[in-house]
């Protein structure tokens, strides 16, 4: 198992052409943290590059520091051969460097043809030349095979069209660099055809397209040389054709080194009549997941696997109503239910811990014991406020039982450290007493000891009668804590395994595609 | 279970003494003067003081109160009295600045409110008398009521963007109270209205006890239940709210409708204390008294923490500035360019930027953060 994750030397393949863009050994810090650590990453003409690596891999802080957004610590940036430090995105782009980011930021009431010549309008006494204008956005457009009217209101296109404009408006300045982040991540697959063709297009007349995306298909089938990132540091830098799928997930996954103690506990049993807490049947959402079937059992863990963008998160809102489904059913204890908001579920006694604990969990200006006691108080209605014996004994048992730093239950929550924040917002749950528990990425970016805290408090619930949805980017943790192991790719749910003799590897293989097993519930 | 968890863990480095046991006493506090260092109420309430020195190094006499007919006169006694209409709409006005909102339709909704309840009085048979003002002064207060529900109704439903879904009212507001007075300026006579701005009860002006009764009410309501936290927690974040069940609709259409009846009963003072009302003028810019009020108590306009009793502070601090302009001898003109300049003043004070600028020490919040070695 060891040499699996043994990490070959770096072999850069050789191919014809000089980089257009070098960078080398660059480093960014903010704060204490290391950002990126000596990373180097090279673009050649006509190639389309793929910048790899699951989140906080470093790649949007490469790309930023590529288009002088971040200002780098030490390295170089070398741009046809000459060392070049960008302190403008402006700048980069006077030198061919254009970026296009997930999120169309063009102006939706203007035409495209506006759009896409903003701010280098073609000039004729002193006003705008609309028609020169025009007639410039419509050859930029046709050299990409688009056909899109220059002289439409941007607004009025879907976005998939919005983002080909954007994608139009960063060629049109003469782009010898362009950079796609994340372009394909709310398109459905005919639009993903046509951004396709417009990247071959482009590529095919010697520009370095950077492509990021979390879909390992889409990164076979059009990216020719990829950097893989992990951690803030470089991995390698390979081509696509002579990397299999599994080899690459396994150098964007890696592995913690650090070994956790081991949790003996008593896997749930199997449940041939048992009526399901909470079901699942063809839940889908445009855009987010595919239709996907998910049977929860009393006292089981339930590990979902899977990258990155593989509808992991989605699957969760939808049960819990954060996101609304398009499709499907939900029952809860054999009762159908539409779950319109959080509250519907948590009235059904289904709880939801956010993988975006700042932005979707921490009230970081109230104190520990309101941020703990919000869902119960939330549930009871302000008219019933929480009798003041009651939330001295609740804070004061969870602070103990989860072992919370500082143990002072008026500490300002955005004071405490992420991992005693993350504890803080399981005892939110927990003081619910919900049926089901959904955990996305619980121990994500936290120290070692209140991880393993949250996972031995994980094993225990699920002892206790709990039906717990564990997600995480670790595998290892998942199938140390699950009962049963679903794994996620492309917005869908592609395998179900009891967690019998379930490795890493078997799971990799999955998520990689190589082993495209049936699904095999087991019950 | 702390122990059986991680038994690999290196012994926990020295943690502050309470760490583990959340009934042993916390770690010693802080000295008296750092605390009232500390203090977020201290600024705005040496803003105040610094005005009351100011008004007595120009006149003596200024802080003296006298007994007349078993009544405290006086000019602080007027500064409480002027104060209610103020303090009353800021009130309100804390809650919505807390949920991230604002309400510029409070000065509207007064005129309406002083409206009502005039041309109540005026058009009922017995003009005098006191149960007819109390009627007319319920009518007007349950119009407020619906006004309230109105803007909370477009912010927190519709979803407009809170200043410019009272901006709504604002402006059709002053339309609404002119329809109910028919454009006139409305005169009443009747005692137990006028008592409402000049009465006394213990000696005390009951304008203000009423503005002081209200702050108890609004203490109780958002500190004894559930609805300050929740508020803040809303005003702080709302998604992370959202997603732990908060029902921030609800919430959001209390406080617009607490705002309106804390606007109607500022519009009933204002209209009581001429006996008249002029739909044009009262409760004119009364918004931005308002809004200030809040800001110089402390309660930011980001939303989240609010403070009452700053509020209360802040607006004794926006009236006794008013005391002080023809006080101290600043030509009228200038009245408004002063007013500016203090205000000014006020928020960089509190700034803590701009504190650190001039170099103002304040020690840190040291209690709050835990120590190293405790993050296990």
């Amino acid at each position: 198992m060891k040499t699996m994750y043994e990490e070959p030397p770096v072999t850069a393949p050789r191919s014809a052409g000089e980089p257009v863009v070098e960078m080398r050994d660059i480093s960014i810090t903010f704060g204490s943290v290391r950002a990126l650590d000596n990373v180097s990453l090279r673009l050649l003409p006509g190639e389309v590059h793929a910048l790899m690596g699951e989140n906080g891999a470093g790649k949007s802080t490469l790309i930023k520091a590529l288009t002088g957004v971040y200002s780098i610590d030490s390295g170089t940036i070398l741009v046809g051969g000459e060392d070049h430090r960008f302190s403008t995105p402006a700048a980069a782009q006077a030198a061919g460097i254009s970026t296009v980011y997930q999120e169309v930021n063009l102006v939706p009431n203007l035409t495209v043809a506006e759009n896409m010549l903003l701010g280098r309008e073609p000039r004729r006494f002193g006003g705008i030349d609309v028609r020169a204008m025009n007639r410039r956005a419509r050859s930029t457009l046709e050299r990409l095979g688009l056909d899109i009217d220059p002289r439409s209101t941007l607004g009025d296109h879907p976005i998939a069209v919005q983002q080909l404009v954007a994608i139009a408006r960063a060629v049109d300045v003469e782009a010898r660099v362009l950079i796609l982040d994340e372009p394909t991540s709310s398109l459905d697959t005919d639009e993903v055809v046509k951004l396709f063709e417009v990247m071959r297009r482009l590529r095919d007349t010697g520009v370095a397209v950077v492509f990021v995306s979390h879909f390992l298909d889409q990164i076979y089938e059009i990216a020719d040389r990829m950097t893989i990132l992990r951690n803030g540091r470089l991995v390698e830098e390979r081509m696509v054709a002579a990397t299999t799928q599994l080899e690459l997930v396994k150098l964007m996954i890696g592995r913690e080194l650090e070994v956790l103690d081991r949790l003996d506990r008593q896997r749930a049993r199997t449940h041939e009549d048992a009526v399901p807490v909470l079901q699942a049947i063809g839940l889908s959402r445009k855009g987010s997941l595919e239709a996907t079937d998910l049977s929860l059992y009393d006292g089981e863990v339930v590990g979902v696997a899977g990258l990155l963008g593989s509808g992991r998160t989605e699957l969760a809102r939808l049960l819990f109503g954060a996101d609304t489904a398009d499709h499907g059913s939900l029952e809860i204890r054999s009762h159908r239910r539409r779950l319109r908001s959080p509250r519907h579920a948590i009235d059904r006694k289904v709880a939801f811990s956010s993988e975006d604990r700042k932005a979707e969990g921490v009230i970081g200006d109230l104190s520990v014991a309101d941020n703990m006691l919000l869902a119960l108080q939330a549930s009871r209605g302000w008219l019933r406020p929480i009798p003041q014996a009651t939330r001295n004994r609740l804070v004061a048992e969870y602070i103990e039982a989860l072992d919370i730093r500082p143990a002072d239950p008026q500490a300002l929550m955005r004071n405490l450290s992420g991992g005693n924040q993350q504890k803080v917002l399981l005892a939110r749950w927990l003081i619910t007493e919900p049926d089901v528990l959904i955990l996305d990425e619980p121990t994500r970016g936290i120290d070692i000891g209140a991880k393993a805290q949250i996972q031995a408090k994980v094993a225990e619930l699920a002892e206790r009668g709990m039906s717990v949805v564990f997600i995480s980017a670790e595998l290892e943790e998942v199938l140390r804590l699950s009962d049963r192991v679903v794994v996620m790719r492309d917005r869908r749910k592609i395998a179900e395994r009891r967690n019998e003799g379930v490795s890493i590897s078997d799971v990799l293989e999955i998520i990689a595609g190589e082993s495209r097993a049936e699904e095999s519930p087991h019950d | 279970m702390t122990d059986t968890l991680h038994p690999r863990n290196p012994p926990t480095p020295p943690s502050p003494p309470a760490a583990g046991r959340p009934d042993a006493v916390p770690p010693s506090r802080p000295g008296v003067a750092s605390r009232v260092l500390a203090n977020p109420l201290l600024w705005p309430v040496l803003a105040l003081v610094a005005l009351l020195v100011v008004n007595v190094s120009a006149t003596p006499s200024f802080l003296d109160v006298r007994i007349q007919d078993g009544h405290l006169y006086g000019n602080v006694v007027d500064i409480a009295r002027n104060s209610a209409p103020v303090l009353l709409v800021a009130l309100g006005m804390t809650l919505v600045i807390a949920t991230r909102g604002i309400d510029l339709s409070v000065g509207a909704i007064a005129a309406i409110a002083g409206a009502v309840a005039c041309t109540r009085i005026v058009g009922a048979g017995d003009e005098g008398a006191a149960t007819t003002a109390i009627m007319a002064c319920t009518i007007a207060l349950a119009m407020c009521v619906l006004l309230g529900l109105w803007n909370g109704f477009l912010v927190s439903v519709i979803g407009i963007q809170p200043i410019i879904a009272t901006l709504v009212l604002m402006v059709a507001g002053r339309g609404l109270a002119m329809l109910v007075t028919d454009g006139q300026i409305t005169t009443v006579h009747n005692d137990a209205f006028s008592d409402l701005a000049s009465g006394y009860v213990l000696g005390l002006p009951l304008a203000f006890l009423v503005a002081l009764a209200m702050v108890a009410v609004t203490a109780v309501l958002t500190r004894r239940t559930a609805l300050g936290m929740l508020i803040e927690a809303v005003g702080i974040n709302p998604e992370a709210s959202r997603l732990a069940g908060v029902r921030s609709r609800t919430i959001i259409w209390t406080v617009y409708v607490f705002g309106a009846v804390c606007a109607g009963l500022a519009g009933l003072i204002i209209a009581a204390n001429t006996n008249s009302v002029n739909a044009n003028s009262l409760g004119l810019w009364i918004e931005l008294d308002a809004i200030l009020a809040v800001v110089i108590g402390g309660t930011a306009l980001t939303g989240g923490r609010f403070s009452l009793l700053g509020t209360v502070v802040g607006a004794l601090f926006i009236t006794t500035l008013a005391r002080t302009i023809p006080n101290i001898g600043i030509p009228s003109e200038a009245n408004y360019l002063f007013k500016a300049v203090v205000v000014v003043a006020v928020c960089l004070i509190q700034s803590p930027r701009a504190r650190s600028v001039l170099r103002v020490r304040r020690p840190a919040p040291a209690a709050l953060t835990a120590p190293k070695g405790s993050h296990a």
